[in-house]
């Protein structure tokens, strides 16, 4: 077949798929989405969004115990959602394979934190394998299942930001489909009680040891002899890095089974080499892995714990080179990300800054209301958090709960953000919630959610109404507005800020960038009429510039919103022609 | 030999198509390739930054200081931002149109002047273009991205047709003969 140049997370869906995947359950989060995704165009694939991480584990583990080689998909932090049924999954072993990719996100290009998931594989005492560009990404995916069958075991498939979304060629292969396996009732593997569970521990210390010892000849992990001068232990983009640096200068072990790992195949690629180094970006865990088996590496003591790795860095580190490069003197500022022009947030966040509110933000595109001009987000933590820590903000400081607010996206809230609003209804906190209801899961590119009536394959679906499911915790004060309509939106934010009750205000305008969505004729300034008193940029908005002392307005950019045009005293944003 | 391609830009300005129609040419070469995408937060009105590297044989698919033989930057100030990663006797290509970054629209910062002089003097082979008006010209300022593509085309060495093919391949139906005429206004620019 051809060689075709696909994404780490395309490549993943396509071994998967090659693989014998039956039934794929997974909640978005960059940069893990594509994989659910891709997978969905496979037609003889179950394939669907759950609300959360943890349902996507329990879904996928319980078609794997059905019989089924089963999938589930997310971002690092994901991982912490989904990590109670994988915990206890690696008791109760799989039946089909069970495959978990975990995406991890050095550098934080998308995320809160930088947390390292290989800690989750030794935790969970789960086998995990970490591929390098898209080809392994595609070979371990397919390989995952097997192993999971193998040793009764799931298995995580690691991912990193660079593996994720560089292209690079792989040769596509045919399905492999084993069909449903029979699935036998058998409670003392299944029944995760505690007498169960005990013999159950017993039987995941063993197979550890056999992986252990699997690991010590397996084809996942590589040995390249060259130079022994250096030698480079290494797995995932590393091992390219490295390879890029270093080339015929050093032997390479590319880990290609991160956990558990070999001890003496890794003792004895050492001895062969001169000076022996671990590539490895986030936590030193190759390294103390060698360290505890008294094998003498350099690691983290040469390198460092946050942000990526790169080619540069190696070959600085170790062989003390360096690059020129071209500069000019002038000041270049900073352009971080910013909510898109016409971005229904936007209206929202100015009313709340009018209010002075404290706002406990929440993750997704809103999280940028916390830049300026706007400035409108005192926390963001986790999924749901916004709700819940208002509650307990509102709770500690009683005196100040008319001057709180939570922000949190419709698939936010379905995720976890419904769980703390029933805490707010339960334990009466007269906090006050604003869901922005884009229509949509935003800030990941776009999936269908719950709320939104469609599922993954874009067909019609039950649709969470959220002013019933409000309603129907205990919310007795729930209203609904157009984040377009600045007046609507303040009077709305004022009025449940000042009532004695929890309330929820669903602010509701569908994701600009939504296909669907029709864009009216870009705005204009009347220069005329302009008095340059920049009213219109206290939005943020950035088709917005000011040039000449006038305000201009980007027709590439501007969709026409008119939230700028109610802030111009002077009449001077006039509508498209 | 490795041969490094950046393309930087504005999120939503669809620097993404451009790395896929690239990636598409240089697959259909025979060569290897890797592209990396940026996809998540930075997409969303921010500095962002596509790399794009064939040869013989590829490893790291990013491109660091000094390392790339083109750059491909759809906005000025992205241009000057990236500079320091072109390799000397690397190759420059702006599209010369100002986009404000969030400072500048709130007055924290200043949009410098002068920025291609500047990129000139500090010893860039540049070539500036105009892209917006002729993706106008074209038929949608969304065209942007593929008459950029044309400029970068006509300073290689691979056939024009190749192009022509992997633009039939990579933009829908209907935008085809917009996007076919935004490709040669860039070629024959």
């Amino acid at each position: 077949m051809a060689k075709e140049l696909i994404i780490g997370n395309e490549a993943v869906a396509r071994g998967l798929y090659e693989g014998g995947l039956r039934v794929a359950s997974s909640y978005p989060g960059t940069p893990s989405t594509e994989i659910t995704e891709f997978i969905s165009t496979y037609d003889d694939v179950y394939s669907e969004w759950a609300p959360n991480e943890k349902v996507a584990a329990e879904v996928a583990l319980g078609a794997s115990i059905a019989g089924a080689r089963a999938f589930c998909g997310m971002k690092h932090v994901g991982l912490n959602v989904a990590s109670e049924p994988v915990f206890t999954g690696s008791y109760t072993g799989v039946n089909a394979g069970w495959v978990i990719a975990v995406a991890d996100d050095p550098g934080m290009h998308s995320s809160q934190n930088e947390q390292d998931s290989r800690h989750y594989a030794k935790a969970a005492k789960v086998m995990m394998l970490e591929p390098s560009d898209s080809a392994e990404c595609l070979e371990f995916a397919k390989k995952g299942f097997e192993l999971s069958e193998k040793f009764d075991c799931p298995v995580i498939l690691r991912l990193t930001t660079r593996v994720a979304h560089s292209r690079s060629l792989v040769e596509l292969g045919e399905r492999n489909d084993i069909g449903v396996k029979e699935y036998t009732k058998n409670p003392g593997k299944y029944v995760m009680m505690p007498a169960m569970a005990r013999s159950r521990h017993v039987v995941v210390e063993q197979r550890l040891i056999d992986q252990a010892k699997w690991a010590e000849s397996c084809e996942l992990n590589k040995v390249e002899m060259n130079s022994t001068k250096i030698g480079v232990i290494t797995a995932g983009i590393c091992y390219q890095y490295a390879k890029e640096a270093l080339g015929k200068n050093a032997s390479y072990l590319k880990l290609g089974c991160v956990y558990p790992m070999p001890v003496d195949l890794i003792r004895d690629f050492a001895s062969k080499c001169d000076k022996v180094y671990v590539l490895e970006e986030l936590d030193p865990f190759i390294e103390e892995h060698c360290k505890t088996n008294g094998i003498e590496v350099i690691g983290k003591e040469a390198f460092t714990v946050q942000g990526e790795y790169s080619q540069s860095m190696i070959a600085s580190v170790i062989l003390g080179k360096s690059t020129d490069s071209l500069a000019t003197d002038l000041e270049i500022p900073a352009r971080p990300p910013v909510l898109c022009a016409g971005c229904p947030h936007r209206g929202l966040f100015y009313a709340l800054k009018k209010q002075n509110v404290t706002v406990s933000g929440d993750i997704g595109c809103y999280t940028l209301g916390a830049l300026q001009p706007l400035g409108m987000i005192d926390t963001c933590i986790c999924m749901g958090a916004s709700v819940s820590a208002l509650h307990g903000r509102n709770k500690a400081d009683t005196a100040n709960e008319k001057k709180s607010v939570a922000v949190i996206g419709d698939s936010t809230f379905i995720h976890s953000g419904i769980t703390g609003l029933i805490d707010i209804a339960y334990n009466a906190s007269n906090s006050t919630v604003i869901i922005l209801d884009n229509s949509i899961t935003g800030m990941t590119g776009h999936q269908q959610n719950p709320t939104t009536g469609k599922n993954i394959k874009g067909d019609p679906a039950a649709a969470v109404n959220l002013e019933a499911l409000a309603k129907a915790v205990g919310i007795n004060r729930v209203r609904v507005v157009d984040p377009y309509n600045l007046a609507q939106t303040e009077t709305a934010v004022k009025e449940e800020l000042a009532v004695e009750e929890p309330s929820v205000i669903i602010s509701r305008r569908p994701c600009a960038l939504l296909k669907y969505v029709k864009h009216e004729k870009p705005l204009k300034v009347n220069t005329e009429k302009c008095k340059g008193c920049k009213a219109c940029m206290k939005i943020g908005c950035p088709a917005i510039s000011f040039r000449d002392k006038k305000a201009v307005i980007d027709f590439t950019q501007c969709i026409g919103c008119g939230v700028c045009e109610q802030l111009c005293k002077f009449n001077a944003i006039e509508k498209g022609e | 030999m490795t041969k490094s391609v950046m393309i930087v830009g504005v999120g939503g300005q669809g620097t993404l198509l451009s790395s896929r129609l690239l990636g598409a040419v240089l697959t259909a070469k025979g060569y290897d390739v890797k592209v990396s995408e940026v996809h998540g937060m930075s997409q969303r009105g921010g500095s962002v930054v596509t790399y794009v590297k064939y040869g013989e044989e590829v490893y790291s698919p990013i491109i660091e200081k000094g390392e790339a033989d083109y750059i491909l930057s759809f906005e000025q100030l992205e241009a000057a931002r990236w500079l320091p990663f072109l390799k000397k006797g690397g190759k420059l290509i702006v599209n010369t149109q100002k986009i404000d970054p969030m400072p500048v629209v709130i007055g924290t910062a200043e949009y410098p002047s002068g920025v291609i002089e500047a990129i000139s003097a500090a010893g860039a082979d540049i070539t500036s273009i105009d892209a917006l008006s002729l993706a106008v010209e074209a038929g949608s300022s969304k065209a942007v991205n593929v008459v950029l593509m044309g400029v970068l085309a006509a300073k290689t060495d691979i056939a024009y047709e190749t192009w022509v093919e992997a633009v039939k391949a990579t933009v829908p139906t209907k935008f085809l003969e917009l996007n076919l005429k935004a490709f040669d206004l860039g070629y024959n620019y």
